[in-house]
C-alpha cells in the first residue's frame, strides 16, 4: 500500500512547467507521492486555497512532517533540505 | 403502434454477472475538486458501491442516466461512480452539472470496457470504442450483487432493479 497511500500529495496542473520542476525533485529523491490535478482557472482551484492558504500550484502537503508550501523554489528547497543527502 | 425507428441490437455482452468478483482497475477518478489516480479496491474497500459505465459525457443518454440516478439519490445510500472515455476536464463539466456527490473515472482508450466486456464500437466515428451503459452493485469484497449491461443502443439502466439490489445489500 506504500505506494498507492504517500506521505506526500501534490498538488498540480497539466502540462506546468514548474509542477514538473516538482516533479523531478520527487523522482530525484525517490520520493513517492499522490497527484491531485486541477482546473487551469485559478478560480476553480478552491481545494488548493482551502490546504495551502493560495490557488497557486505547484503545492504539497507532506503528512509525514506537516507541511504545506506553495511556490516550486521552496517546494525543492524543503524536499531537499529534507529528504536529501545529509538531510 | 409500431414506430419507425432503429434500435441496434448489441453483440452478447461477456460481463461479469452476479457472485463474480468485479475487475479492478486503476485510472483518473475526478471529483468537482481534482483528480487523482484511484482504484476501484479502494472504493469498494470502504462500502458497497454502485459501478455505472456511461456513454461519453454529453451524450443525451449520459444526461438521462445521471438525471436519473440523482432523482432516485442511489448516493444516499451507496457510493457511486461512473466510467466514461471522456476527459478529467469533460468529466468536471459534467458533475458541475449533475452527479452530485458522484465521481466519474476517466478511461479514454476504453480498456476497461474491453476488461469488462462491454465494448461498444460506435458507428460512424472512426476508431472511437466507449463503454455500453451497464451498472454493477459491489459490496466490499467487489463481489458482484446485481450487473446489468445494455443489449441493445440506446437503452437505459433498470433503475428499479438497482435501487431494489441496494435495498438489499444495505
Amino acid at each position: 500500500m506504500s505506494d498507492r497511500d504517500p506521505q506526500i500529495t501534490l498538488y498540480r496542473l497539466q502540462a506546468c512547467p514548474f509542477c514538473e520542476r516538482v516533479v523531478r525533485t520527487l523522482d530525484e529523491l525517490d520520493l513517492s507521492y499522490r497527484s491531485r490535478f486541477v482546473e487551469p482557472m485559478h478560480a476553480d482551484r478552491n481545494v488548493v486555497k482551502r490546504v495551502s492558504g493560495k490557488r497557486s500550484v505547484p503545492a504539497i502537503v507532506d503528512e509525514h512532517t506537516g507541511v504545506t508550501m506553495s511556490e516550486s523554489a521552496n517546494i525543492v528547497e524543503y524536499l531537499t533540505k529534507t529528504y536529501g543527502e545529509g538531510a | 403502434m409500431e414506430l419507425d425507428f432503429e434500435v441496434v441490437e448489441l453483440d452478447e455482452a461477456d460481463h461479469p454477472d452476479v457472485g463474480d468478483v468485479a475487475p479492478d482497475f486503476t485510472r483518473p477518478l475526478v471529483n468537482e475538486e481534482y483528480w487523482e489516480d484511484a482504484s476501484l479496491s479502494d472504493l469498494t474497500e470502504e462500502g458497497p458501491t454502485l459501478l455505472v459505465f456511461h456513454p461519453m459525457d454529453g451524450a443525451f443518454p449520459t444526461t438521462y442516466i445521471w438525471n436519473e440516478i440523482d432523482e432516485r439519490g442511489f448516493v444516499d445510500d451507496v457510493q457511486t461512480v461512473g466510467v466514461s472515455v471522456s476527459t478529467p476536464y469533460e468529466h468536471k463539466d459534467l458533475l458541475e452539472k449533475r452527479a452530485e456527490d458522484v465521481r466519474l473515472f476517466s478511461d479514454p482508450a476504453a480498456d476497461v470496457a474491453a476488461t469488462y466486456g462491454i465494448e461498444n464500437d460506435l458507428d460512424g466515428m472512426t476508431g472511437v470504442t466507449e463503454h455500453r451503459p451497464a451498472a454493477f452493485l459491489l459490496d466490499e469484497s467487489r463481489t458482484v450483487q446485481y450487473a446489468w449491461a445494455a443489449a441493445e443502443w440506446p437503452a437505459f439502466p433498470e433503475y428499479d432493479e438497482i435501487e431494489a439490489a441496494i435495498d438489499d445489500l444495505v
